[in-house]
């Protein structure tokens, strides 16, 4: 920690009067930082449209000169790709209709796990799906997709009971699970998914703020006792940031992961 | 000190996806400990489960900051 740096740090924790301030959702709202025309451009902001920068220029270039033998950047989009297209989409979709959504579940991987390491990127250093706005759009085009998967292949009505009627029940029971059932694959499914992103990059953050804020302030704090746990807690702090890249990692799998088998489940005969 | 008492309230919701998410964890790791090929197959199905329980502790991460 350099000398400079503390001090910059403690200024933003304390709220003025030298009392440390926790840091809280408020710590999210940053100042905007452009003014075009009226319309304030903030931080997150700002990141989401370098990270479309970003994905487009590296499928790009990974893909521009293809060749036999793949080069380094080739590999590694080849890498992504496959890891997207097996592991997730052909397992979860089946081999009949998989390659139609693999764009999709491609650059939305590629989309979210971009935007969740800019949390611990340096200089960066704002996870852009700690605000939930950004993150409610691709969880309705999922969401829309697929539903749309399911009514092509079933047909509206057909699609309605192939998700809300379980295989294999009849009776009064279906009273009780038909509502359920609609709940939970109908409503409840695109509000998880947005949450899982959204509450798993927000309280990641929160608590790396709370360490780096929390261990400036006990370090400056003047007591000796007080120093320790000030460096015990950047310690945990630089653990919590190795914890927090394998964290950023799986919710972008996960996302990924389950679109391809909400795809998968809308798009399966029935059993 | 102040403080919100939902937070008291995350705390304890934490315990529940957490008890879960062990014995996920557990269930795969034995698994995988007796039958090794079978790994990919536990894999994608240990992470699915510990994603439905963990979205119980989110929402309630969310909750807490929303109410």
């Amino acid at each position: 920690m350099s000398a400079t740096l503390i001090p910059a740090i403690i200024s933003a924790a304390e709220g003025g009067d030298g009392e440390f301030v926790p840091p809280g959702p408020s710590s999210f709202d940053l100042p905007p930082f452009a003014n075009l025309g009226g319309f304030e451009i903030t931080k997150p902001m700002g990141l989401v449209v370098l990270s479309a920068v970003i994905v487009i220029g590296f499928t790009v270039l990974a893909s521009r000169k293809a060749e036999v033998v793949p080069g380094r950047l080739q590999f590694a989009g080849e890498a992504v790709y496959g890891f997207v297209r097996n592991s997730m989409a052909r397992e979860s979709i089946g081999g009949e209709h998989f390659m139609k959504f693999v764009p999709y579940l491609f650059s939305l991987f590629l989309f979210i796990l971009v935007n969740n390491y800019y949390g611990i990127l340096p200089f960066l250093q704002f996870p852009s799906f700690s605000r939930i706005g950004f993150i409610v759009p691709l969880a309705i085009i999922t969401w829309l997709l697929y539903i749309g998967a399911g009514i092509y292949a079933h047909g509206p009505f057909g699609y309605l009971k192939h998700a809300t009627v379980p295989g294999g029940v009849s009776g009064p029971i279906l009273l009780l699970l038909v509502p359920l059932e609609f709940i939970s694959n109908i409503l409840v499914r695109p509000f998880t998914l947005t949450l899982r992103l959204f509450g798993n990059m927000f309280a990641g953050h929160l608590l790396l703020i709370l360490f780096a804020t929390g261990g400036a302030a006990l370090l400056t704090s003047g007591n000796i006792g007080y120093g320790v746990v000030g460096v015990l807690s950047f310690g945990l702090g630089i653990a919590v940031s190795f914890l927090e890249m394998l964290v950023m990692f799986l919710q972008a799998y996960v996302f990924t992961l389950l679109a391809s088998m909400y795809i998968g489940e809308a798009l399966a005969d029935e059993h | 000190m102040d403080g919100s008492l939902n937070l008291v309230g995350l705390g304890l919701a934490a315990i529940g996806p957490g008890v879960g998410i062990g014995l996920i964890f557990a269930a795969f790791i034995s698994g995988v400990a007796r039958q090794p090929e079978a790994r990919g197959n536990l894999q994608s199905i240990a992470i699915l489960g510990f994603v439905l329980a963990e979205a119980l502790f989110i929402i309630t991460v969310a909750l807490a900051f929303v109410l």
